[in-house]
């Protein structure tokens, strides 16, 4: 996979542009084409069936409308990618996400709700800050497990995945704790310069990793242990410590997923936040392109495949099916993105691009 | 084992008995076993009546969906996959056993329904793995959401089941003396007892072995890969399907919210049953014993009374851990 190194660095999220009028060919081999092509089809539809979907304005001194409802609720699934991104990338996988957050919203808000001044600002920056170094912790288990004792990671994180869920209801004792504190509730429904606070938070978390993966030797380091760990570390690369550095900068990434969709409701369920969260990540992490096999990873395909699931969820009920039905369709496009990634299918494409339907079945 | 012919002959029967050793592979189905044993007697130590063997067979009527689920996920687990459909597939079934029963059909056309959607989901998943090389993991999880899609598609709302003949299967029990054991018990270790069997005297089940062990020297064996391969995730559907008839048994209802996360303790009970999580050893009394120590779990924690409910998910979650690390510790002894 030595081609994909060379590549452009995709860090912006808008669509490349070929250099050259006509380069058809050349546009459609573009990484990111085909998860762009498939957000443009999305908003199409959208536009079709609602003509208003695609209006924003101003209202209370802020953006408002369908747009900025996507990318706001799209922020949990961008940052619980991120980090899943970078753990797929060394040929692992991070099933313990979704508990993670639920684990975290729940020490924030059980800090907040037992501090002697629930409304304060700096109760709401401590106990989050708090909920964040247990999720280091959590990450920091994960990565032992896998670093250290070598078990695969699909079953060492397996582990918390299923005591997860239980400790964060020993932490609320079972209730669904409810909190009242401005600063925490901003993290999800506030607006900093007319964009909501919650996607720039995930925005910008990003962004950072993308300067501290793409600036520096890390995101190649990250590659190389993904390509053959024992070949790297062979050749001088920290693999234990990179895969360690990986699996807790993914349990804080889940952790900050689950303080915005605790402060979005106010309110932590420790049963049901964050449900399926990591197969929300793991999904758009494909669809961003980012194989499973490890290797390569691009976050920018992460950034588009988490707005395609956002806008795919709000495209569902906007077109008259009942919105529980999206799992459905999050369905039909995991099985389309695998069938065009995976080399048998596409071989067969090339053989007989006509018979493109028949193709599949015939393999 | 060659050793075991050129012992000396004139070893007396206790010697043997003394210096009996398992072989290794059966080695991990003791273990369970003897921490569910162990377990058992703790319990009765602990708490009056625990060890009353209406509480064991109350155990196998609570949990009989869950062996049914585990036994699929063995043969799965066994030829090196995963299946993270089943809880799905278990949910979408209880709603399809009830919403046809609600629109009327016979009872024996709405399993027979049932069941062929399960192989047919398990089918499209086999087929998909095998032949675009699609990850078990991640084809299991387009099936995971595609059975829950399928659910709220049919319905959202929990559907009660009202038919006369199925609420006769579910309350049918057989009575021996004053203890009886339910109908679904019965269908659960038959399909252990079927399980066992093709896994050990047949050649599919040693070609789900040969798998396991390596796909690569099964395929230069002339071993009938493919078929084998798409047919552990069709038995681990159909098994899935069937456990969803017995849990709609067991509730009376069908709904879409059931079994969220089940399929994580079927992985679990096949984990602690011994199998080996990348294929190729371990045995399907083995995952019974698993469901049963979770069960057992639960049970203590019913018993109990002060103990909260979300103590059996941690303490299942430590169990995994223990066995897993186990597990790598031995693996890796033997390289």
């Amino acid at each position: 996979m030595a081609d994909t190194l060379t590549r452009p660095t995709p860090e912006t999220g808008d669509g490349p542009r070929p250099d050259r009028p006509g380069a058809v060919s050349r546009l459609l081999a573009l990484p990111l084409i085909w998860p762009l092509l498939a957000l443009v089809v999305l908003l199409v539809v959208n536009v079709i069936a609602t003509p208003t979907f695609l209006n924003v304005r101003v209202q209370d001194g802020h953006l408002f409308g369908n747009p900025i409802d996507i990318i706001r609720n799209s922020a949990p699934v961008l940052l619980v990618a991120l980090g899943m991104t970078l753990v797929i990338a060394t040929r692992g996988i991070d099933l313990s996400v979704g508990a993670v957050a639920a684990i975290a919203a729940a020490v924030a808000c059980t800090r907040i709700v037992a501090a002697p001044d629930e409304s304060a600002a700096s109760t709401a920056i401590l106990a989050s800050t708090a909920a964040l170094a247990v999720c280091l912790l959590l990450g920091v288990w994960n990565g032992f497990l896998v670093a250290v004792l070598g078990i695969q990671p699909i079953i060492a994180t397996l582990v918390l995945m299923v005591a997860g869920r239980g400790l964060a209801m020993l932490v609320t004792d079972g209730q669904i704790t409810t909190v009242n504190n401005d600063a925490f509730s901003g993290l999800a429904s506030g607006y900093l310069l007319g964009l909501p606070v919650a996607f720039l938070v995930a925005l910008g978390m990003v962004g950072l990793t993308a300067v501290l993966t793409r600036r520096t030797a890390l995101g190649m380091l990250i590659e190389a242990v993904g390509i053959n760990p024992a070949a790297s570390r062979l050749a001088g690369v920290r693999s234990r410590t990179i895969i360690w550095t990986v699996y807790a900068f993914a349990a804080v990434c889940a952790g900050l997923a689950g303080l915005i969709i605790a402060a979005n409701t106010n309110s932590v369920n420790a049963n049901s936040l964050g449900l399926w969260i990591e197969l929300d990540a793991i999904l758009a992490v494909v669809i961003g392109g980012t194989a499973l096999t490890g290797g390569r990873f691009s976050l920018a395909g992460t950034l588009v495949g988490a707005l395609l699931i956002a806008t795919l969820v709000r495209t569902i009920p906007n077109i008259g099916i009942p919105s529980e039905a999206n799992y459905l369709f999050k369905a039909v496009v995991v099985v389309t993105v695998c069938v065009i990634q995976s080399p048998r299918a596409r071989a067969a494409l090339r053989v007989r691009r006509p018979a493109v339907a028949k193709a599949g079945a015939a393999a | 084992m060659s050793t075991a012919t050129a012992a000396p002959a004139s070893v007396s029967a206790w010697d043997r008995v003394r210096t009996y050793t398992p072989p290794s592979r059966y080695v991990p189905v003791i273990v369970t076993f003897a921490l569910f044993l162990g377990m058992f007697g703790v319990g009765g130590l602990r708490y009056e009546g625990f060890t009353d063997p209406q509480v064991f067979l109350s155990l196998l009527l609570d949990n009989s969906f869950l062996i049914v689920l585990a036994v699929g996920m063995t043969f799965v687990i066994l030829a090196g996959g995963i299946d993270l459909s089943v809880g799905s597939v278990l949910a979408l079934s209880t709603v399809i056993a009830a919403k046809t029963l609600e629109m009327g059909w016979s009872p024996y056309l709405s399993v027979a329904a049932v069941l062929a959607t399960g192989v047919l989901l398990g089918l499209l998943m086999g087929l998909l793995i095998h032949y675009f090389d699609i990850q078990p993991f991640i084809a299991t999880l387009a099936g995971l959401f595609l059975a829950r899609g399928l659910c709220y598609l049919i319905s959202v709302e929990a559907i009660p089941i009202n038919d006369p003949t199925f609420s006769d299967w579910a309350f049918k029990s057989i009575t021996v003396g004053d203890y009886f054991i339910g109908w679904t018990s019965i269908v659960a270790l038959l399909t252990v007892a079927v399980a066992t069997y093709v896994l050990a005297r047949t050649r599919f089940g040693r070609t789900v072995y040969a798998i396991g062990g390596s796909e690569s020297s099964a395929m230069l064996m002339g071993l009938r890969v493919a078929f084998t391969k798409v047919g552990v995730y069709v038995i681990s559907g159909f098994c899935a399907s069937l456990g969803g008839l017995l849990f709609a048994l067991y509730t009376s209802s069908g709904w879409s919210l059931n079994a969220v996360g089940m399929e994580l303790d079927a992985i679990a009970a096949v984990v602690i049953g011994g199998t080996l999580l990348t294929g190729g050893r371990g045995f399907v009394i083995g995952s019974l014993l698993g469901v049963l120590v979770l069960g057992t779990i639960q049970t203590f924690i019913s018993f109990d009374g002060t103990l909260s409910s979300w103590w059996t998910r941690i303490a299942i979650g430590v169990l995994l851990l223990v066995f897993v690390v186990i597990q790598r510790l031995a693996t890796r002894r033997q390289r």
